[in-house]
């Protein structure tokens, strides 16, 4: 018999998860995803589902919404107000969904149908569950637009998701999942793909949204910024498994659980030591621009000029690492591969006592060898058809072509053991490896040559938080121990600050503002350096809750 | 949108040309000529025919006189079938060929269409296996065996249909020609159609059709729509393809289409009728480009031309 007390609790819930299994069949054999997951969101609530990737966070909800990819096979139950989703038809399934319960998702560049227009999405979805005519559904749809703040909804109905930013397709699945005011909106990462700024403004719009219309909020997350501001439930998911759940606030306080703990300290800690006051300027730039010639109309006769990178000065001290901070398409990448040539650029760049610019592609490659570059991507970055030694070793065999293979192995086994790899690993192939690992191979490749100056482009951006905090820690380590110069280019200031010895923030191509870490983000001077220290902060959680 | 067809249009002249120009070359490089018969003629005649018909001339100046006298639109007179220019004898053909190949395509795409969804949306099911199964026999078995085949049991195992002949472009005459031709057709659209869906079926945005509850109706006429994409880019070259002609269906069942005379005029070496054929399949060729370029466009509003 059951008591009163849960009963009760039950009814509260708007959604009622019971022993939910989810397995895949995969070529490799069948996955278990989900182990038997039992949570409850109660009315007006908001859940944060949290772990790291392939924890079966989100596996869960899209079982319990009958969304699995067609693989996917689930066990147990999920009551929507009381109503079974698990096995229930497509028919009846289609009667919630959109309308009881609806999701956003982490892609918004994908999540959107490329080929109709955001206001035939929108129409269709409200005639759907409203029964409206077409010229209601319109106006409902505009209203829509309007309420998740998109300008000029009337003209955006007709725009296709292609034409509009990363954000504004979030909005737009924000107002496609709102429009039938469901009574439960599961939001999968939603933020993950966007701009430190915009995901500020989708967290207030969502916190808004759900102050006003008071439907239950499921969280999918791996950002604990994100669960401290917004969440008053957390449930902490690892291995397919709920291990700790509890009031926010009490889990974040008294993590009973001890990986709830590795995650709450995952984030990037400790500082970069200082470097020697009189150390030796390696890079130094200025006046240094990138711009690109887009050549539109009958035969290229119209041109537009895009200032990638507009008259940028900087300079790097033997050992010292300077942060460049900055969201997408404000030229940061740019800028780092023009420093090393790989994007073409005027001005002055000077490595040690050479100028870069000038120097012919003979001349440039033995400079190459104290210039190594380490990339975003770890999966992109790797040949798939070398093995990890081979990869490792590859610019030995330019660059100091005298040694013998025998020789350049044993370099390659010292590089990865320096990275913290098992030297045994370096005859297996990068897909055998997961993304942490990657970029230490990654880094062993660039080390591996003893370089003066490495680029480290968005090196942690993929990884997940606990994996971010080691590379950031192997990263100071080797610093500290071959005294090599760091360009660290990122959008993550938690990351940043515990990298750099300077930063200096980039918007349009231009740096608003430079200073010494712990000045430039204590005191940050320029509007647009408060702006995303701002949202960085609402990100960690240390702005108070609205 | 205008000034890309316009601008494509420019840009198939060199292309034609080029075509024009290499299809001559190669037709003189290959031995003999149009009057050499088994018996040879006189040398007087054979001089006299060669000055009639231009030969005579030196090869360049062949080929100039050739490239103006297309320019003002004449192919020139047939060397083999004296009585008919070749212009007169591909405006004949022309719209038998045309016929059957436009039918040809239509049904290939409705049925292909039609099978390669279904499959998709029962992927792994017995009806799935079936459509591929029936696809890769399509593709596998040739057409000049499918004809006899069709000949043989509905021309004369069961007399429904006529065995062969044009009979002025009646329905029952063009049904097997037509099937004949749209099976590989069928074939090839279905399996890229279900290959498509199936993706389409899987990609993201599907995924949030479901999440609204949209139901099943609509999710397959999203997931359509973009798994017709790829078709677009084969049938056009396809169907220039079909519309200028089969030899081997035109030659089974004995119809007046233009397919034969490009093997008929390389063998006779009647070089006016090879080069007319030459300009139709590239004129084609490239009409048939620029339509999928634009109907590309039409379907896909990522794609814009400036």
């Amino acid at each position: 018999m059951r008591s009163t007390r849960a009963t009760a609790e039950m009814e509260a819930s708007v959604l009622s998860i019971r022993d939910l299994d989810v397995r895949f069949r995969t070529q490799a054999g069948e996955l278990h995803a989900v182990r038997r997951v039992s949570l409850d969101i109660a009315r007006g609530d908001t859940l944060a589902i949290v772990g790291e990737s392939g924890s079966g966070k989100s596996q869960t909800m899209l079982a319990a919404l009958g969304l699995l990819a067609s693989n996917g096979i689930v066990a147990g139950s999920a009551k929507l107000d009381g109503v079974e989703m698990v096995g229930a038809s497509q028919k009846a399934l289609d009667r919630l969904r959109g309308r009881r319960v609806a999701m956003i998702f982490q892609e918004p560049m994908t999540s959107l149908d490329p080929l109709y227009t955001v206001g035939s999405l929108l129409v269709t979805t409200i005639k759907r569950h409203q029964g409206l005519g077409a010229a209601a559904a319109r106006a409902k749809a505009i209203a829509m637009l309007a309420r998740v703040r998109i300008a000029e909804p009337e003209a955006r109905l007709s725009s296709y998701p292609h034409e509009l930013s990363g954000g504004q397709r979030q909005r737009v699945m924000i107002a496609l999942a709102l429009a039938n005011r469901p009574d439960l909106l599961v939001a999968d990462e939603p933020t993950t793909a966007l701009d430190v700024t915009i995901q500020a403004e989708i967290l207030e719009l969502l916190a808004e949204l759900q102050a006003e219309m008071g439907m239950a909020i499921a969280f999918i997350t791996h950002d604990l910024g994100i669960v401290r501001r917004f969440a008053r439930h957390v449930a902490v998911m690892r291995g397919g498994e709920i291990v700790e759940t509890g009031p926010t606030h009490d889990v974040f306080a008294n993590p009973r659980d001890a990986y709830t703990r590795e995650l709450i300290d995952a984030e990037p800690s400790g500082r970069k030591m200082p470097i020697v006051a009189d150390a030796p300027i390696l890079l130094e730039a200025r006046d240094m621009r990138v711009h690109f010639d887009l050549r539109l109309g009958f035969f290229g006769a119209k041109r537009l000029a895009i200032k990638a990178v507009d008259g940028v000065d900087v300079q790097v001290r033997a050992g010292e690492t300077l942060g460049i901070v900055g969201e997408s398409g404000s030229g940061k990448s740019t800028l780092a591969r023009a420093l090393v040539r790989l994007a073409p650029a005027a001005g002055l760049v000077r490595f040690e006592d050479r100028a870069l610019l000038p120097l012919s592609k003979a001349q440039l490659r033995p400079v190459r060898r104290s210039l190594q570059l380490v990339f975003q991507d770890p999966y992109g970055s790797l040949s798939p058809r070398l093995t990890v030694g081979e990869i490792v070793s590859e610019g030995l065999r330019v660059h100091s072509p005298e040694l013998s293979a025998n020789a350049r192995d044993a370099r390659a086994a010292a590089a990865l053991e320096e990275v913290r790899l098992d030297a045994a690993l370096r005859h297996r192939f990068p897909h055998e490896f997961s993304g942490g690992q990657r970029q230490r191979i990654a880094i062993a490749r660039a080390i591996i040559l003893r370089p003066k100056l490495v680029l480290l482009d968005e090196p942690t951006s993929a990884l997940d938080r606990s994996i971010q905090k080691t590379i950031v820690e192997l990263l100071r380590e080797l610093q500290a121990k071959h005294g090599m110069g760091y360009v660290f280019i990122s959008h993550d200031i938690a990351t940043v600050r515990a990298m750099a010895d300077r930063i200096a923030v980039m918007k349009d191509g231009k740096i608003v503002e430079e200073g010494p870490t712990e000045t430039l983000l204590g005191h940050p001077q320029a509007d647009y350096t408060r702006r995303l220290l701002a949202a960085a902060a609402l990100e960690r959680g240390t702005a108070r809750p609205i | 949108m205008v000034g890309f067809a316009l601008r494509r249009c420019l840009g198939a002249v060199p292309t034609l040309f080029a075509v024009v120009t290499l299809a001559f070359f190669l037709m003189r490089l290959a031995p003999g000529g149009p009057f050499d018969l088994e018996r040879p003629l006189e040398a007087k005649i054979m001089e006299n025919l060669q000055r009639v018909y231009g030969l005579d001339r030196p090869l360049h100046e062949q080929y100039l006189r050739y490239l103006a006298n297309l320019l003002q639109g004449d192919l020139g007179p047939s060397f083999f079938m004296r009585d008919f220019t070749v212009g007169q004898i591909l405006m004949q053909g022309l719209p038998v060929s045309m016929a059957l190949g436009a039918s040809a395509i239509l049904l290939a795409l409705v049925v292909g269409t039609g099978l390669g969804a279904f499959a998709a949306w029962r992927q792994n099911s017995a009806a799935d296996h079936a459509v591929v199964g029936l696809a890769t026999a399509g593709v596998t078995i040739p057409n000049f065996v499918v004809a006899p085949v069709l000949q043989i049991v509905f021309g004369l195992g069961l007399a429904w249909l006529p065995v062969g002949g044009w009979n002025d472009g009646a329905v029952r005459n063009a049904i097997l020609p037509v099937i004949v031709l749209a099976l590989p057709q069928i074939a090839v659209v279905a399996r890229m159609i279900r290959a498509a869906m199936i993706e389409a079926l899987r990609a993201d945005h599907i995924r949030t059709l479901r999440s609204l509850g949209l139901g099943t109706f609509i999710v397959v006429v999203h997931a359509l729509r973009g798994a017709m994409l790829p078709i677009v880019s084969y049938l056009g070259p396809t169907a220039a393809a079909l519309l200028t002609g089969s030899v081997v269906v035109e030659t089974i069942f004995g119809l007046p289409g233009i397919g034969r005379y490009f093997v008929e005029g390389a063998l006779n070496r009647d070089y006016t009728l090879v080069m007319g054929t030459v300009v139709v399949v590239a004129v084609f060729v490239l009409v048939f480009n620029l339509v999928v370029d634009i109907l590309y466009a039409a379907l896909d509003p990522r794609v814009r031309y400036e």
